[in-house]
């Protein structure tokens, strides 16, 4: 029953705003439904539908999933520095990564269900009503962490609001080992989406060690970029109060991951490069392309200018503590990794194919659009959570401001008649 | 409790039957698009992985397929749901100095396991190496298209599954939907493959291949004589590939590609039976397996006959 009103209430919070409110969810909504008519195509013609054929078998949609993995392991991953340099709103900061990774977990499920052939059997991998290949296959391993991780997080983060809204505190002997669980667990699912690749002798661009360290700096990269501009956005629209040293500290943090990713990548350039087997050919086609097929030579060549110069932005201490400077150092780290995860980790992979044949892969039209459906859905579900829990968290929303309103209402009424 | 919320939970109670009420209608709705499937849809929604059933659930279901596809077709289908024989273990030898690359393997393959003409899909790959090379993938060429084959300073090495001892297509699967049988076979359940296409990265061979869209094979050019695990209709949306002709081998035919070769430069038969002539093969000429660095351990074999 209370229940209740929290969800009515709920509502109202998620149906109020300003213009630029009404505006946004306008424009989301405009994308979801430019997009799901895109994947209805699809679902009546199947995936060739997709530019994906049998020797580049992968394509857009696991790349997106690869990336959201990394921003939800990352979101998460801020609560140690959060700890441990003792950030005076700890609590908001957990919160608000957990959306996050709440709704990067909800997205990576529907990359994973857009890209299979037979969504509605999806229930074959679950145990015990199908028959989940569980210790074997890593995927099965995957669909387990990403859902243990899902409810972790979701419990934290329901359990920190109710309680708030009900103006109690919350039950510390229960959440603290939960937030501290969920920083292993955010670490475990983007290692084992690593070994997802990692682990397949057929694909000689993947089988690297570096790969699953790769994926953690990666993800220490993209995921606090977006924190630290939500961060400033929530500071200055709400009360939520993030002194610039604690932006300056994930910034710094941050160097540190991008720094360690460099030195994997060059790493990994080199061993290639140098030893110049035949396994060269991924990597040629990752740099130079094959022949006039340069599509995703442009993508990977743009990641790497962005990602170094977000380097070099977020390096030079006069760069790292100007809020501007530092934001477009964000955005830059932000594209770069998504371009590399999402285009040039998978693709290479698979050009030329296991039987050294090129088929040149770039995603078809109803790719496009079935992602921007689903970044679209993440976006408007992350911008709904996060109104709840500013309204909980900064404007009072609470049982108390309820029963005031139906007290004052009830009040009014009579008056009115 | 303030009397506000007391009287609201009343109403609450009260409410519960007409909120059950209300929900009727999602409830037929979703009931009348179930009822758009037929029985039999909606049973094979829920058929079980093929590995797991009893023998009788297995021979319903095969029965089921074959009045389905016999009235899809209009042609008399069976399919065989035969098991694996004891003291059997298929293997396969392509003598390289001898095939000619002219690709009637392929083509015998499509049509006797059904596979899709359009969108084309084809179990065999021939590739076109250059001799002076030797096995180099970098160099090798599968859309070759030359008057007369075989091309001067060439030699083709056809690819198809290599049936690994140590398959990795079999481990990644998350469903279990393809496994190896006891005839070391790997087979799928396309009834229980849920189009993941895990395997295909797993593969180093290209040996799996994926419904991209709805398979389309003319009526008068399908094969009824199939097997539940090999050479029946699929759908789109699940992968398939070549299971040495199933629905042939185990009935004691040779596979197809076997048959159809003109220079004879594909072998077959029993690993297990010391007088076999693949036994003869890997015993008296020198042969190779395909990545053998991966240790797949295939029980496909190349070999240099003349």
């Amino acid at each position: 029953m209370n229940f209740l009103r929290f969800l009515f209430g709920c509502f109202k919070i998620i149906t109020k705003g300003g213009r630029v409110y009404y505006s946004s969810l306008f424009f989301l909504l405009v994308l979801i439904v430019w997009g799901g008519l895109g994947y209805l195509d699809q679902l009546q013609n199947g995936l060739i539908m997709t530019n994906m054929r049998d020797s580049v078998s992968w394509g857009f949609y696991i790349g997106n999933f690869t990336f959201l993995v990394g921003v939800a392991a990352a979101a998460v991953m801020l609560v140690i520095p959060a700890y441990i340099y003792d950030w005076k709103p700890i609590k908001e900061i957990v919160i608000f990564g957990e959306i996050l990774a709440i709704c990067a977990v909800i997205m990576c499920l529907c990359f994973i269900v857009v890209d299979i052939g037979n969504p509605l059997r999806f229930w074959h991998m679950l145990p015990f009503v199908g028959t989940m290949n569980f210790p074997y296959s890593i995927l099965s391993w995957d669909f387990f962490v990403l859902f243990a991780y899902f409810l972790l997080n979701i419990v934290v983060v329901t359990h920190l609001l109710y309680k708030q809204f009900f103006k109690k505190h919350y039950n510390k002997s229960i959440i603290l080992p939960l937030v501290l669980l969920s920083i292993p667990a955010a670490i475990a699912i983007h290692t084992v989406t690593a070994f997802l690749y990692n682990a397949l002798p057929a694909r000689p661009y993947w089988n690297s060690a570096l790969l699953a360290p790769r994926f953690l700096t990666t993800a220490f990269c993209s995921g606090p970029a977006v924190l630290i501009l939500l961060f400033q956005v929530l500071r200055k629209t709400t009360k939520f109060e993030i002194k610039d040293e604690a932006i300056f500290t994930i910034a710094e943090l941050m160097v540190y991951a991008m720094f360690i990713y460099l030195f994997f990548t060059i790493s990994e350039f080199f061993k290639e490069f140098y030893s110049n087997t035949e396994h060269i050919v991924y990597w040629d086609y990752l740099l130079w392309g094959a022949e006039k097929n340069k599509e995703i030579a442009i993508y990977s060549w743009a990641s790497i200018i962005m990602g170094t110069s977000a380097f070099i932005l977020f390096l030079i201490p006069k760069t790292r503590k100007n809020l501007l400077t530092l934001n477009i150092g964000a955005v830059l780290i932000y594209f770069s990794v998504y371009l590399e995860k999402g285009i040039t980790l998978i693709i290479p992979g698979f050009t030329p194919d296991t039987l050294g044949q090129y088929f040149f892969y770039v995603p078809s039209e109803t790719e496009i659009r079935t992602a921007a459906m689903i970044f679209s859905g993440g976006a408007l579900l992350f911008t709904f959570i996060s109104k709840i829990a500013i309204a909980i968290l900064f404007e009072g929303f609470s049982i108390d401001s309820l029963e005031k309103k139906a007290i004052i209402e009830l009040k009014n009424k009579p008056a009115a008649l | 409790m303030n009397p506000i919320s007391q009287s609201m939970q009343k109403e609450e109670k009260s409410n519960s039957r007409r909120e059950f009420l209300k929900k009727l209608p999602v409830l037929a709705v979703g009931a009348a698009a179930l009822g758009g499937c037929s029985p039999e849809e909606i049973e094979e929604y829920f058929q079980q992985n093929f590995k797991t059933l009893s023998k009788e659930e297995k021979e319903e279901i095969v029965k089921n397929l074959e009045k389905k596809y016999s009235e899809k077709y209009g042609k008399e289908f069976t399919v065989s749901d035969t098991p694996a024989t004891d003291g059997i273990l298929f293997g396969y030898a392509l003598d390289l100095s001898r095939c000619i690359g002219c690709r009637k393997c392929v083509y015998a393959c499509v049509e006797e396991n059904n596979q899709s003409r359009d969108p084309q899909v084809h179990w065999i790959q021939v590739l076109q190496m250059e001799k002076k090379k030797g096995i180099d993938l970098v160099h090798a060429d599968i859309h070759y298209n030359p008057e007369k084959v075989p091309e001067e300073g060439h030699f083709y090495m056809p690819v198809q599954c290599q049936q690994c001892r140590n398959p990795q297509c079999v481990s990644v699967c998350p469903t279990k939907a393809t496994w190896q049988d006891e005839d070391g076979i790997v087979v799928v359940d396309y009834n229980w493959c849920i189009g993941c296409r895990y395997c295909m990265a797993a593969c180093p061979y290209g040996a799996r291949h994926f419904n991209w869209g709805e398979p389309n094979i003319p009526d008068e050019e399908i094969n009824p004589i199939t097997h539940y695990l090999g050479n029946r209709p699929r759908t789109k949306g699940v992968v398939e590939k070549c299971t040495f002709c199933i629905q042939r081998v185990r009935e004691g035919k040779y596979p197809a590609c076997v048959e159809i070769c003109p220079t004879g430069s594909r072998k077959f038969g029993n690993l297990l039976d010391p007088d076999s002539e693949i036994r003869y093969i890997l015993e008296n000429k020198r042969v190779l397996v395909f990545k053998e660095e991966l240790n797949t351990q295939p029980k496909f074999y190349y070999f240099f006959g003349v």
